[in-house]
Parts: structure tokens; C-alpha cells; sequence
């Protein structure tokens, strides 16, 4: 399967099964529509086909292509009026005949329509049964009260929580109220927990969540401070992270952060007017003018440390669909390491992102990247995390075919201990998996979550993308089909487009580099 | 002149995910 797009002027092909992404024109891509069986066009800024190729290049074929592109390309130029030498048209009829060469080595090579050969890795990554990755709810509390939040305002139980519960819902409730905020003694059991299931993994990452980490600050140092001690001791280096959404901040709180932190998300919606819209405090005042200097400050403070890195993290909804405006924003606040993502909610929350809403998400991912390339020339940089795409060094096969690890070698744990797939898992009673105490007790939830990869979603088969998303989220799916091996349909739509534009400035910038290299 | 350029195999590699690189 091949997929060829134009973006930004540029047309091109990304061979799905191998990776490769080759650069095409006119000529090349008319080729590659007639090997295909289709007529040979033009694609327009925006447009894109995706094909695969059911016939033997044999001779005829071959000819059958050079005089197809000839007189198409020919027709073409007449029809734009174009003044062609003999000498042109000769040189043309050499392209075609040298391009297909060309594109017959690439395939023969394994660079082009070739074979997806992976399923029977499909399971590889997910036998081990060793835990790399722990997110701590270290606090149940917040000390906002965002509307859009997936978490339920961080207690991870909405209004209606407790309508028709469970024995085990109600469980959650009641501990929910006991201990909002995680104690030292689970804190240390889930890093114990970690490290004695971590196998032969070296990097070990640990993220503080909630709710609001900050409210629970010194149990955050302290659980820190006890992952230091045991990284000699079993050999081993944790990779320790935190998101926030900056009340809490303060001086002590940043230094000790840029010390200890390797990544940091900060939560910022983008303009002042958009950020308080959800963004506020439980009297309905919007948190914009206390965080941003805050951020600001930890972010300048941060850039002296090239090993530590930050995201300004900020969610858009229906209410904000022109969110280029809002990246924008931050750029002009001094912040180069962005990220900004659809809102996660119900389908009949007033603020979901809808199919209707795509056409302007899609102009609005090209806008983004229009702006990244046009920046980059101009010595203003900036970075978009779902447009980080390494062509040459980006994650192996295995990674790509088993997805994220949510429930097999990553899990959330709640402030009393409890392990759940997910941080978007916690409060669903169904998907308690045991605790940092005693370990996995529902290995049938750990077997279903094993069982799951790319390969068990028929909808991905047919998809280009499937080797970028991995099969998509779990907990995505999960609300929106009720199986965690469904497709969130709007998810995989914006993520495709996403991959496009992804890939489109990254191309940008290897010819820009060519170019100057040259 | 061959009008199509190739500009990391994933075959041969037998840390979205696709922002995380290889580690």
C-alpha cells in the first residue's frame, strides 16, 4: 500500500509496510496511477490517494504506461499552453522511461508496495510481562474546576457517579473520600512495585497526575528522593515527570522541577479569552493571569539544561476550533515546545468535537504547518508535538505494531494503590487490576490488553497511517465503542491528517537542509 | 533523468507512537 499526498507543494508517497517516503512529480505519479490500474491526474493542494497494487509489470505493461504518461503529460502541456521543443518532448519520453526504471528497482527493493510481513510479531513486545511505567495519582483534588476535564475535575467521579453503582463503585467512592491524596508508604510500594517487575528495563518513568500533583508536593519529593536511592541499587535510571496546571507554583517548586524532572507538562489553553473559558476556579474566575508568568518563568529558568524538556499542553474543543490561533499565542509568549489536542469527552458534552467540525480541523493542521515551515525560515522556531515525526530514527516495528502498553507494562495508580490500565481507566471499576501491595491480580484484563495490537482491529488494515498511531488509543476506544479494540472514528480521521501535514513539514525541512548542504 | 526521490526500513528493524524515537 502506498499513500501519496500534496501538501505544501510538494507531492508525496509514503510506502505503509517499509516506511519509506519518496518524493514524486507529474511524471512519477502518473506511473504509479497506471501500475495501479487508475487513469493518471493531477493531485490538487490538500487532495490524496491511496493505492495498492495488484499486477505483474510485465512488458506490456510497461509500454502500455510509457504511452499512457506521454500522452497525458503531452495533452497536459498543450492544454496549458506550454511551448515544447522536439528536443523537450524527446527529453520527456527519456524521464518516463528512466522513471520507471527507477520506480521497477524500488519495488523490487522492498521500497515500494511492499508486503506488510508483521503480524507474527504482533504479540513480541507485550510475552515479557515486565512494567516499564507507572502514572501516580498522587492527589484526587484539584484546585480548579475545568468543565471539559476527562478526569471529573481530578476526583475521577463525576455527579453521577454514583447513580445505579457497584459494590466496587462504591468501594471507589469511599476510598476516593478516605485518601484523596497519595501517602509516602504507597508512593514507595509503587516504586518498589515498579522496579521488582521492571525485568531488564533500564529506563523506568514515572509520572506525577492527578487531579493537581502540586497539591500533594512533598510526598511528590519524597517519592523522588526514594527513586534516586534505589537507581544505584538495582541499576536502573527513572525518568521522572509532572503535569500541572501552575496554581500551586512557586519559586522552590520550579527549581526543585527543573532539577528533578526530565519532562514537565504545563497546562495552558492558548489566548487569555479561550484558557478561562474552562480554565477557572470553583468561584468561575478564569486562572490565566496567575499561570502564565509562572510558566514563563519555569520555562526560561528550564532552557539552561538542554537534557530537560517541557510541553505547554492545551486542549481544544468546539469552542476554539481555530486553536492555530491559540499555538500561536503561546509561541508569542516565549514558549518554543507546544502542544495542543482535541478535547476527550462524552459525545453529547456541548463542547465534543464532531464530524461536522473536521473540515475546519483540517484546515486548521495544514494552517499549523504552514506556519512551522514559514517560521523555520525566518529563524522563529517552534515545535508541535503531533507534528514530531523522525524520518530516519523513529520508533522500531515492534514499538509500532504493539502500541502504547497500557495495561501490560503501563499503569495508573490511584492515591491508595489500586493499578488500573490507564490514567483514563481509573474509576471504572471493571478495569481494577489489583494494587502496588500485592501486584496484578486480574490477569485476564492484563491478557485481554496483551491480546490487543494493531493487527486485532480490522479497520486498521486498510489504513496508511497504521504504523504512526499504532492502532489508536485504548481508552479512546474504549468510550467510544465500549472494546478496547474498537476505532474512535473522529480520532483516527484527525490523527490521519495529522501524520500528512507531520510528514509533509518534516520533508520541507530535509530538502531545505539539502538544499543548503548543496 | 529519474523523476521519483527516495528521502529507515522498517523491515530491518526486526523507549501516537510515532513521536517517540527509537532509544
Amino acid at each position: 500500500m502506498v499513500h501519496i499526498f500534496r501538501l505544501y507543494d510538494e507531492i508525496i508517497a509514503l510506502d505503509v509496510n517499509s516506511g519509506m517516503v519518496h518524493l514524486l512529480d507529474d511524471v512519477s505519479l502518473s506511473i504509479i496511477l497506471i501500475f495501479c490500474g487508475k487513469s493518471p491526474l493531477l493531485l490538487e493542494e490538500g487532495q490524496s490517494v491511496t493505492l495498492k497494487l495488484h499486477r505483474d509489470l510485465n512488458d506490456s505493461l510497461l509500454e502500455d504506461t510509457i504511452t499512457k504518461v506521454y500522452t497525458f503529460l503531452k495533452g497536459k502541456r498543450q492544454l496549458d499552453e506550454e511551448e515544447s521543443s522536439a528536443n523537450d518532448m524527446k527529453q520527456l519520453l527519456e524521464d518516463i522511461e528512466d522513471t520507471i526504471n527507477g520506480i521497477v528497482e524500488l519495488i523490487n527493493q522492498g521500497k515500494l508496495f511492499s508486503e506488510d510481513c508483521f503480524s507474527q510479531y504482533a504479540g513480541k513486545m507485550k510475552e515479557k510481562e515486565t512494567i516499564k511505567a507507572l502514572c501516580l495519582h498522587v492527589a484526587h483534588l484539584c484546585n480548579l474546576n475545568c468543565d471539559y476535564c476527562f478526569a471529573a475535575k481530578g476526583k475521577f467521579e463525576d455527579d453521577n457517579y454514583l447513580k445505579n453503582a457497584t459494590a466496587d463503585e462504591i468501594a471507589f467512592h469511599e476510598a476516593n473520600k478516605k485518601a484523596p491524596l497519595m501517602s509516602i508508604e504507597v508512593g514507595r510500594a509503587a516504586l518498589d512495585f515498579l522496579v521488582a517487575n521492571s525485568g531488564s528495563h533500564y529506563n523506568l518513568e514515572v509520572d506525577f497526575f492527578g487531579g493537581e500533583p502540586l497539591l500533594n508536593w512533598n510526598v511528590v519529593k519524597e517519592i523522588v528522593s526514594y527513586g534516586r536511592s534505589l537507581e544505584k541499587k538495582y541499576k536502573k535510571r527513572f525518568r521522572f515527570t509532572l503535569t500541572t496546571n501552575g496554581v500551586a507554583l512557586d519559586d522552590e517548586k520550579i527549581e526543585y522541577l527543573n532539577k528533578e524532572m526530565s519532562n514537565v507538562v504545563l497546562s495552558l489553553d492558548g489566548r487569555k479569552e479561550v484558557h478561562d473559558k474552562f480554565r477557572t476556579f470553583l468561584d468561575g474566575k478564569g486562572s490565566y493571569d496567575m499561570i502564565v508568568s509562572r510558566f514563563q518563568k519555569l520555562v526560561e529558568e528550564r532552557k539552561h539544561d538542554p537534557t530537560k524538556t517541557y510541553y505547554i499542553r492545551g486542549t481544544f474543543t468546539k469552542e476554539n476550533l481555530e486553536f492555530v490561533e491559540d499555538v500561536l499565542h503561546m509561541h508569542e509568549l516565549g514558549f518554543n515546545e507546544l502542544s495542543m489536542e482535541p478535547v476527550v469527552s462524552s459525545d453529547d458534552s456541548n463542547y465534543a468535537i464532531s464530524e461536522s467540525d473536521l473540515p475546519k480541523l483540517y484546515d486548521e493542521y495544514e494552517r499549523l504547518g504552514r506556519e512551522l515551515i514559514s517560521k523555520r525560515k525566518s529563524g522563529d522556531n517552534f515545535s508541535f508535538y503531533h507534528f514530531i515525526l523522525n524520518l530516519e530514527k523513529g520508533p522500531c516495528i515492534y514499538k509500532r505494531i504493539s502500541g502504547c502498553g497500557s495495561g501490560t507494562e503501563y499503569f495508573a495508580v490511584t492515591p491508595w494503590g489500586d493499578l488500573y490500565p490507564c490514567h483514563q481507566f481509573v474509576g471504572q471499576e471493571k478495569f481494577k487490576m489489583g494494587n502496588v501491595f500485592d501486584g496484578i491480580k486480574a490477569q485476564n484484563i492484563r491478557k485481554d490488553f496483551a491480546a490487543s495490537n494493531l493487527y486485532t482491529k480490522e479497520e486498521c488494515m486498510d489504513c496508511w497511517a497504521r504504523f504512526y498511531c499504532s492502532g489508536g488509543c485504548a481508552a479512546n476506544a474504549y468510550h467510544s465503542t465500549g472494546d478496547i479494540n474498537g476505532i474512535y472514528d473522529i480520532g483516527c480521521k484527525l490523527f490521519r491528517k495529522r501524520i500528512e501535514c507531520a510528514m509533509a513539514v518534516e520533508v520541507k525541512r530535509m530538502l531545505e537542509a539539502e538544499g543548503e548542504n548543496q | 533523468m529519474n523523476r521519483i526521490k527516495t528521502l529507515q526500513n522498517l523491515v530491518n528493524s526486526l523507549c501516537g507512537v510515532a513521536n517517540q524515537p527509537c532509544e
